[in-house]
């Protein structure tokens, strides 16, 4: 029918509609070979080679990690030297946050997802979504060329004037690698927020909006504003190095501090940009798992805007030693508090969510499990750093590498494991190991803890970070925490192992294996090149677990009439009554 | 997927319902992309408003080495561009092609003429050894008038406000010349003109921070 | 005092400084504690009562419950504002020195701490105090940024090259502490230690009698003790081993290939330029990371120096 004709339809057309369970067609046979691959517009393709090309620096920043701490095994030299040391801790920082946390979960996991929860067949821009992958594999490569002439030792914040005393052309390649990545960030944050905004299905009002597209939302607005100023941050430092323009070098009348406000103006929210979206995939999961709507979905979703926004403020309490005012230092720490409370209504409500749930402890949950307790310990060591008298004591030790390490890794990294596992069987078609899976979950969570608990004693006992050699009282600490992390090196081999196995041998999945009532679970797995056959009409909220599955199977227009969210999900009903 | 592109005009792509939901995008992720382009420019904003701050003296002192004629005649070139860009869009509504292309062909020249003007100013400064960063070598009498210490940071702060806001400039003819030739292969009517719209949208952005520049960097007495 | 965390903190030395820190870090643990065993035991009873028993299990609709989470919001507000008002109070007692402090400047630079008294007295990564009367330590950086951090005393602010910054303290008994810099600056920055040492009153008065007046002696001796106090020892052995910089010994009239492959003989003139402007004359296999020392040491500095480095052989 003629797209006039459809405008003037006052009720959609909706027949039941259950996926296939083998379908012949699927996004991975729609396009076949390398150079399919590497030009298609496909977001769930785009997404899978995020996902590789993110697995690739965590297996590189995480095999500097197991490096560093084998070189902490005893106070003095182990095997490397110390100059190496300081730039394989620079690399390891600078490659998990700007290569690996930063895309993991929008780019990666948010790309291929975020547009079937939506029932759209695409995001609003295909082709810039490919830019930016692109231009991410750009700002790879100007790392590597760092590398390549002679490296950089700056630690990840590059704190100038340390760096921008010349010292060598790696600093200007990485300044310039980072800057270029920011734009894949932009660009993706802006492709979301059009998506979010333009491209729901009908009746995919806001309140019926999954809680990982609040938190996607929340995510892209922190990345179009924070990640231009660090674009211009970092242009000004290449530049001070290129040629010493001087606004941030003490030496010719710039000002060290202005770099600090600079560089947290983004690198600050830059955290929220990488845990906000954990806590999408955490409501997902919860709620999927324990078969049970959503406790206070309004909280949820509006606590992640609330963070977003309040967020920006913040970013002073990265500087309290740093002699910058003492009026902004007050309200930093103020503000920082405030920042704290959204984030613990968020944990509130997960745990309230299983209570008289119906819970499946399933791999996805485990890790749910894992990232509700670590994330815990994150959020009150996070708070004792915000006290600004602790703080002058803790800043710039131990503490705070295990504290950012427990909300980054025990945060992030755990919610971007339970979304792999729980969407695993969508993007490939095969289920992995269960058993495999929870041993590794397990060796996970007893590595974790191993590795980085030990950090806080010794931090709150004084001993700095980015040390090289350190003094003697020290050494348990650091020897526990090293067995810790070859734990954890063992345990995410583990998870290579099955997840590339079960490519290959695994067993073939449903289209809906959990039981959920999401929307991206109506597809066939894996999905077809299209997302949907028809443009999905929804007509129940992406938690109803009370209504029984059947119902949501009911849900595609018969053609794809009509996109105005708002506008057609009362006639869905209406049409849905008479049927 | 069968019939997904049934209704499809050519130019409306494939995951889009129809044309106004194309257009409402592009428009809206372009006005994301401006709001963070206000951003990138914030960060050197931000520099310029503190350091001022720190040497009041330094900024009025300088300033008087910029030209605020030729400044001023560069503002009104740009604000002269961003009507005929708006009467391209208008063009391009109305489905005169002509129209739309002449006005475009006007609104390059004019970006031309900003860069020509804004190429000699830099030349005459760089004459003098007013240049950025290490380059730093003002001529005796320049150095007398720029008698401060910290005056290679003013100039620093001006060469790279100054100099990415060009680049935007470059850009954007880059993009209006692109459009011209599609719009010369018939690729736009009254019921397309999407790229017409968000380019004309990013060069009211380019002229607007002009705009704030011009009386920051050439007018402060 | 015995409380659940002491074994986290190190032993407080400067109470007037130290108290109110460990007094909210034993705070926020309790608390924090409190909460997180409640958090863990509602996960783990959940879990088990409400394990999943078949694929048809019905769930209750809860949306939500405004008293509830009015509770949960409110209770942690309340709880947090607590902790700002004690940690800004804590840390206003940290910026206020009290006006009988004793003063003393430092100097961070890489990688060494340097201490200097009003009597003129110098020394390297040793700070010298008088035990029981605050001790203001005034800072700066002459290179990048360093951080200055005792954490016996619960002290920490960073060192900003271009500005002054400053900590304060006072030591209630006598004995040592470490001094960390905790701010990273490069190859030695975790060897870039010092120690404070807190005397008797009255030994301190004779220390700083017996060091003051600064450097005395032949030129040969001075240029010693002028080594020795820049602690250009932390870079240049004397007995030719290999460390950051090239070795003082046998360095005089010694042929040294630079990074640039010319050649140049140490000579008076070599080793002055090398001492000011350290970057411009490179020696092959070394990085260029000193300090510049322009305007920091006298003609006349230089000149025992060299007469010192002269006689190391």
């Amino acid at each position: 029918m003629a797209i006039t004709e459809a405008k003037k339809m006052t009720t959609l057309q909706v027949k039941r509609f259950k996926p296939s369970e083998n379908p012949t067609n699927n996004y991975l046979t729609d396009e076949k070979g390398v150079w399919a691959w590497m030009t298609t517009v496909d977001h769930k393709k785009i997404g899978i080679m995020y996902l590789v090309a993110v697995a690739f620096f965590f297996a590189l920043a995480g095999f500097l990690a197991i490096a560093l701490r084998t070189e902490l095994w005893t106070p003095a030299k182990t095997f490397i030297e110390a100059d190496t040391y300081n730039q394989l801790f620079t690399l390891h920082g600078a490659m998990m946050v700007f290569f690996v946390l930063v895309p993991s979960i929008p780019a990666a996991l948010g790309n291929f997802i975020l547009p079937m929860q939506l029932g759209a067949k695409d995001v609003a821009f295909p082709r810039l979504n490919l830019a930016s992958l692109y231009i991410y594999v750009a700002g790879a490569i100007f790392t590597f060329a760092a590398l390549a002439s002679g490296g950089f030792d700056t630690g990840w914040t590059f704190y100038t004037p340390y760096s921008s005393d010349g010292n060598g052309a790696g600093v200007i390649w990485v300044t310039l690698g980072v800057f270029i990545l920011g734009f894949s960030s932009i660009l993706t944050g802006t492709n979301f927020i059009t998506t979010i905004h333009k491209l729901r299905a009908p009746g995919i009002t806001w309140d019926r909006l999954p809680l990982n597209i609040w938190a996607l939302y929340a995510t892209s607005i922190i990345q179009v504003l924070a990640t231009p100023v660090l674009a211009i941050t970092i242009l000004l430092l290449a530049f001070e190095n290129i040629m010493d323009i001087g606004i941030f070098d003490p030496a010719l009348g710039g000002d060290p501090v202005l770099f600090q406000h600079f560089f947290w103006f983004y690198s600050h929210p830059a955290v929220y940009i990488m845990i906000v979206p954990g806590f999408g995939i955490i409501s997902e999961v919860i709620s999927t798992f324990s078969k049970k709507t959503v406790f206070g979905y309004w909280a949820i979703a509006l606590s992640s805007l609330a963070i977003a926004f309040i967020g920006f403020l913040v970013w002073g309490h990265h500087m309290f030693t740093s002699g910058q005012s003492a009026v902004a230092t007050t309200v930093f720490s103020f503000l920082t508090f405030l920042v704290g409370i959204p984030t613990g209504i968020k944990i509130f409500n997960w745990i309230a969510t299983l209570y008289k749930g119906s819970i499946d402890m399933k791999t996805p949950m485990l890790y749910v499990f894992i990232f509700l307790f670590l994330f815990s310990i994150g959020g009150f060591t996070g708070i004792m750093l915000g006290a600004l008298s602790v703080d002058i004591h803790l800043h710039d030790t131990y503490y705070v590498v295990a504290h950012f390490h427990y909300v980054m890794m025990g945060g992030t990294l755990m919610a971007l494991l339970a979304g792999l596992h729980y969407w695993w069987p969508k993007m490939t078609g095969k289920m992995y190991n269960e058993t495999l899976a929870k041993i590794s979950a397990v060796l996970i969570f007893i590595g974790f803890n191993m590795t980085f608990l030990p950090q806080f004693v010794m931090g709150s006992q004084g001993m700095p970070r980015r040390y090289y050699n350190y003094i003697d009282q020290f050494t348990p600490f650091h020897q526990t925490s090293t067995i810790g992390s070859y734990i954890l090196g063992v345990a995410f081999l583990i998870i290579l192992y099955y997840l590339v196995k079960s490519l290959f041998g695994g067993e073939k999945a449903s289209s809906n294996p959990w039981n959920s009532r999401g929307l991206e679970w109506q597809s066939t797995s894996p999905p077809d090149f299209h997302n949907f056959d028809h443009t999905p009409v929804v007509i129940n909220g992406p938690y109803d677990y009370h209504k029984p599955m059947e119902e949501f199977q009911l849900g595609l227009a018969v053609s794809h009439n009509g996109h105005d969210a708002e506008h057609t999900s009362t006639e869905v009903e209406k049409t849905e009554e008479k049927a | 997927m069968a019939n997904h592109s049934a209704n499809h005009p050519a130019h409306v792509q494939h995951h889009f319902v129809d044309s106004d939901q194309q257009f409402d995008s592009a428009k809206l992720g372009m006005w994301v992309f401006l709001v963070n382009e206000i951003l990138f420019f914030g960060g050197l904003f931000c520099a310029y408003i503190i350091f001022r701050a720190w040497y009041p003296e330094l900024f009025t002192q300088a300033a008087l080495e910029l030209n605020a004629f030729w400044g001023g005649v560069n503002t009104v070139v740009l604000i002269g561009s961003s009507l005929t860009v708006a009467m391209a869009i208008r063009s391009a509504q109305r489905n005169e092609i002509k129209g739309l292309r002449i006005n475009l062909m006007i609104t390059i020249l004019l970006a031309c003429v900003f860069l020509v003007i804004k190429y000699f100013e830099y030349e005459h400064k760089l004459h003098y050894g007013i240049a950025p960063g290490s380059f730093w070598d003002p001529t005796p009498e320049k150095l007398a008038i720029l008698d401060h210490p910290k005056a290679n940071i003013f100039f620093s702060i001006y060469y790279m406000m100054t100099g990415i806001h060009g680049l935007h400039v470059l850009v954007g003819i880059g993009l209006m010349i692109w459009i011209y030739i599609r719009a010369g292969k018939g690729h736009f009517s009254s019921e397309y003109y999407t790229p017409v719209e968000i380019t004309g949208l990013y060069w009211h952005l380019v002229d607007l921070i002009w705009i704030f520049l011009f009386p920051l960097l050439y007018l402060i007495e | 005092m015995g409380r659940l965390f002491d074994f986290m903190l190190p032993e407080n030395k400067s109470p007037l400084t130290a108290d109110s820190t460990d007094g909210l870090f034993h705070f926020i643990n309790e608390v924090s504690l409190i909460f997180l065993i409640g958090i863990t035991f509602a996960l783990i009873y959940f879990a088990f009562k409400y394990k999943r028993k078949s694929e048809d299990d019905k769930t209750p609709v809860i949306t939500h419950n405004n008293t509830l989470e009015i509770t949960w919001s409110v209770i942690p507000l309340l709880i947090v504002m607590v902790i700002f008002g004690w940690g800004y109070s804590g840390w206003l007692n940290l910026k206020a020195v009290p006006n009988d402090a004793y003063e003393i400047q430092a100097t961070g630079y890489k990688w060494n701490w340097n201490f200097n008294y009003e009597n003129g007295a110098q020394t390297l990564n040793e700070l010298h105090v008088p035990k029981g009367r605050p001790i203001k330590v005034v800072m700066q950086s002459r290179d990048v940024l360093h951080s200055f951090f005792i954490p016996d005393y619960r002290v920490k602010h960073d060192v900003v090259p271009g500005r002054y910054t400053y900590v304060w303290f006072q030591a209630e008994e006598t004995g040592e502490s470490i001094i960390f810099c905790t701010e990273y600056c490069g190859t030695s920055h975790s060897d870039m230690l010092a120690k404070v040492i807190v005397h008797e009153p009255e030994e301190f008065e004779q220390w700083l009698e017996l060091n003051g007046g600064g450097i005395q002696g032949s030129p040969v001796e001075q240029g010693e003790q002028l080594v020795t106090l820049q602690g250009c020892q932390t870079c240049h052995s004397v007995d030719g081993s290999e460390m950051i910089g090239p070795s003082f010994k046998g360095i005089w009239q010694r042929e040294q290939q630079l990074t640039d492959g010319s050649t140049v003989v140490v000579d008076e003139n070599y080793i002055r330029e090398s001492i000011l402007y350290p970057g411009n004359k490179v020696v092959a296999g070394y990085q260029n990371v000193m300090s510049p020392y322009e305007g920091r040491l006298s003609d006349d500095e230089i000149t025992n120096i060299i007469e010192y480095l002269k006689t190391i052989n």
